[in-house]
C-alpha cells in the first residue's frame, strides 16, 4: 500500500488516540500499586498518590504475616478454576458430539432445549432455591464450581459448528467401519482435533471462574472456603478480615488498613498481570468468537 | 438412507442410542438442575414460601408479591435505572468501540496495534471487586486520589463524600463501565473494520478518495452488520445489568440505590439481605418474562436483519 500524507496524518491522530486510552486503562493500577508501597501516615496525611513521598513495604510485611490464609484463598481459586474449566471442557465437548447425531431418537428436540435456555431463565431465585435447597451445595466447593459457570448454550454451539466443520465426516465413518464405539470416535479422534476451540472455551471459562466472587457471595459462608476475589471482597468490608481469622486471634490494634487495603488487591492481580501478555491473542480471538457465535 | 429412516420407525436402534446419551447424560443433568428446574421455580412469585415447606407446598397468595413490589415504587425505580443505563452503555460502547476500531486499524506496524489491544483490554479482564477497589483508591473520602488530591488542585472543597452523594453516580457508573469495556468493544469490531477487503481501499484511493470519505463509504457500511447484530443482541438484554457494576462500585451504599439500584442488584439484595423471598421472587419473575420478551423480539428483528446471525 502506498503511503500518502493523509495516511500518516491519520496514523499520527490514531497513535495519540490510542496512547491516550492505554495510559487511561493502566493508570489507575499504578495508583492501586503505588498506594500499597506508601507509608501509612503519608496516606493517613496526603491520600493515595501516584508517585509516593515516602516508601514503605508495612503493608506487604502485615499481609506476609498472615500468608496462610492467601495462599489458602490461591489453593481454593486454583481448585476451583482447574475442575470447572476441566469439567465443562469434558461436558461441553461430549454434549456438542452427541447433538450432531442427528439421527439418534430426541438429539433434535434436545437441541431446542438448549437454544430455548438461552433465551429464558428462570433467574436468581429459583436457581438459588435449587442449589441450597435440592442440591445442597451451601458450603461446599460444588457451591462455587456449579452454579451458573459450568456450561452455557454458546459454548456448545461454538463447539458443534466447529466440530461439523473441522472434523471430517470421513475419518468419523472409517472409525465406526474399524469397529471403534461412539466413545472411542469421540475420545480418540473428535477430541483431539477440536483442541482448538477447546483451549479457546477452556480459557474463557477459566477467566470467568478465577475472577468469580458472586458464587462465593451466594453459597459461601464459611471462610475456610474463601476465593481469592471472595476474600478481596470480605476485605472490602471488613479490612481487619485477615486478623480477626488468624489462628493467632491477635486483632492488630496498629493495623496499616490504607495500604494493606490496596496491597491486597495487588496480590490479587499480579499473577494475571504477569501471565496475561502471553494469552492475550487467544484471550481476544475468544471474546470475538464468543460475541457473534463463531 | 430410506432404509434407516424405515428401521426408526419401526424400532430405535439402542446400540446406537444408548452411547449417546451416555455421552450426553452429564450435560443433561447440568441443563435440567441449572436451567430447566429454576425455570418452573418462576412459579415462587405467586406463592409465599415457607421453606421448611417446600415450593410445593407452600401456599399460592395470587399477585400478593406483585402488588407489593409495584405499589412500594421500587419497580418503576430499578426498571428506569437499568433500561437507561443500559441505553447509555449501548450508545456509547457502540460510538466508542467503533471509533477506536477504525483508528487502530490505521495503526500498519502489527507489533504496536497488538501492545495497544493488551494494554485496552486489560481492564476487561479484571473482576468487579478489583475494580471496586481502584475505584475506592480515588474516590474515598478519606484518602482517595480524586478527593485529597485533585479537588484540592482545583480549589473545590469537597463537600461530602462520594459514597453518600448520589449526584455523580451516573456519570461514575458510565464512565468506569466504558473504561473497563472499551478494549472488548474495540476487539469486537476490530475483528469487522480487518475483514474487509483492502481491494475496496486501494480502489477508493485511485479515483481520490480522501480518508473520511472512505471511512463512510467503505469501513462503516462494511462494518453495518457486525454493528447491528450486536446491537440488537444487547436491546435484547436491555433489563438484565451487569451485577458486578452495580453491586461492586458503589460498595451496595444504601444512600445511592435511587442512582444505583438495578433489577439485579434488588433481586440480591431482597433476597440475601433483607431474606424477602416473595419481594425478590417477584422481580425476579419481572425481569425473566419480560427479558423473554425482549429477546424474542431482538431475535425476530436480528432475523429479518440478517439471518445467519439469529438464534432461532
Amino acid at each position: 500500500m502506498v503511503k500518502n500524507s493523509e495516511d500518516r496524518v491519520m496514523a499520527c491522530i490514531a497513535h495519540v488516540v490510542m496512547i491516550i486510552i492505554s495510559v487511561l486503562a493502566i493508570i489507575p493500577f499504578w495508583l492501586l500499586i503505588a498506594a500499597s508501597f506508601t507509608d501509612e501516615n503519608i496516606v493517613i496525611a496526603k491520600g493515595y498518590n501516584f508517585i509516593p513521598p515516602k516508601l514503605s513495604l508495612a503493608a506487604y510485611s502485615y499481609i506476609l504475616s498472615q500468608w496462610m490464609q492467601i495462599i489458602h484463598a490461591y489453593g481454593i481459586t486454583i481448585t476451583v478454576t482447574a475442575i470447572g474449566t476441566a469439567l465443562g471442557i469434558l461436558i461441553t465437548a461430549m454434549f456438542a458430539f452427541g447433538l450432531l447425531q442427528k439421527d439418534i431418537v430426541g438429539v433434535k428436540v434436545i437441541f431446542l432445549l438448549v437454544l430455548f435456555s438461552m433465551l429464558f431463565n428462570g433467574g436468581i431465585v429459583p436457581t438459588y432455591y435449587i442449589y441450597t435447597n435440592v442440591l445442597h451445595v451451601k458450603n461446599t466447593i460444588f457451591g462455587l464450581i456449579l452454579p451458573n459457570l459450568l456450561m452455557n448454550g454458546f459454548n456448545i454451539i461454538l463447539v458443534m459448528n466447529y466440530i461439523r466443520h473441522n472434523v471430517p465426516q470421513e475419518i468419523i465413518e472409517a472409525a465406526e467401519m474399524d469397529g471403534f464405539s461412539i466413545f472411542g470416535i469421540f475420545f480418540k479422534i473428535v477430541l483431539p482435533l477440536s483442541t482448538p476451540i477447546l483451549a479457546t472455551i477452556g480459557l474463557l471459562m477459566g477467566v470467568t471462574y478465577w475472577n468469580d466472587w458472586t458464587n462465593g457471595l451466594y453459597y459461601i459462608t464459611d471462610s475456610s472456603l474463601y476465593s481469592v476475589q471472595q476474600l478481596l471482597n470480605e476485605m472490602n468490608n471488613n479490612v481487619q478480615f485477615l486478623a480477626s481469622h488468624a489462628s493467632t486471634g491477635i486483632v492488630s490494634t496498629n493495623l496499616p488498613a490504607n495500604t494493606v487495603r490496596m496491597a491486597i488487591a495487588v496480590v490479587a492481580i499480579i499473577p494475571i498481570l504477569c501471565i496475561y501478555p502471553f494469552f492475550q491473542k487467544y484471550f481476544a480471538k475468544g471474546i470475538v468468537m464468543g460475541a457473534v457465535k463463531g | 438412507m430410506e432404509k434407516t429412516l424405515m428401521n426408526k420407525k419401526k424400532k430405535i436402534n439402542w446400540q446406537k442410542t444408548i452411547p449417546v446419551y451416555i455421552l450426553m447424560l452429564p450435560a443433561l443433568l447440568y441443563l435440567l438442575f441449572n436451567n430447566y428446574l429454576p425455570m418452573f421455580g418462576i412459579v415462587m412469585a405467586f406463592k409465599r414460601i415457607n421453606l421448611s415447606l417446600g415450593i410445593l407446598k407452600s401456599p399460592w397468595c395470587g399477585l400478593d408479591n406483585f402488588t407489593f413490589l409495584f405499589s412500594s415504587g421500587n419497580a418503576w425505580i430499578i426498571t428506569r435505572n437499568t433500561i437507561l443505563y443500559n441505553v447509555a452503555f449501548i450508545i456509547l460502547g457502540t460510538a466508542l468501540g467503533i471509533a477506536v476500531a477504525i483508528l487502530l486499524n490505521e495503526i500498519t506496524h502489527k507489533y504496536t496495534s497488538r501492545t495497544y489491544q493488551t494494554l485496552m483490554l486489560l481492564p476487561y479482564l479484571m473482576s468487579w471487586v478489583v475494580v471496586s477497589y481502584i475505584v475506592y483508591a480515588f474516590l474515598n473520602s478519606s484518602t482517595g486520589f480524586i478527593v485529597k488530591s485533585i479537588l484540592p488542585a482545583l480549589g473545590v472543597e469537597a463537600t461530602s463524600d462520594f459514597y453518600q452523594d448520589p449526584t455523580y453516580w451516573p456519570f461514575i457508573l458510565i464512565f468506569v463501565n466504558m473504561w473497563k469495556t472499551i478494549g472488548f468493544n474495540t476487539i469486537l469490531y476490530l475483528a469487522a473494520v480487518i475483514s474487509i477487503s483492502p481491494e475496496y481501499y486501494e480502489a477508493a484511493k485511485i479515483d481520490g478518495a480522501t480518508k473520511w470519505q472512505q471511512i463512510k463509504y467503505i469501513t462503516l457500511p462494511g462494518i453495518k452488520s457486525t454493528a447491528i447484530t450486536l446491537f440488537i443482541l444487547s436491546v435484547g438484554r436491555i433489563f438484565y445489568s451487569d451485577f458486578g457494576l452495580f453491586y461492586q462500585v458503589p460498595k451496595n451504599s444504601g444512600m445511592l440505590y435511587n442512582v444505583t439500584q438495578t433489577i439485579d442488584t434488588y433481586v440480591y439484595n431482597a433476597l440475601m439481605t433483607q431474606n424477602n423471598l416473595g419481594m425478590a421472587s417477584a422481580a425476579g419473575f419481572y425481569q425473566s418474562i419480560v427479558g423473554f420478551v425482549l429477546v424474542l423480539f431482538a431475535n425476530w428483528v436480528i432475523r429479518k436483519v440478517s439471518p445467519e446471525d439469529a438464534l432461532i
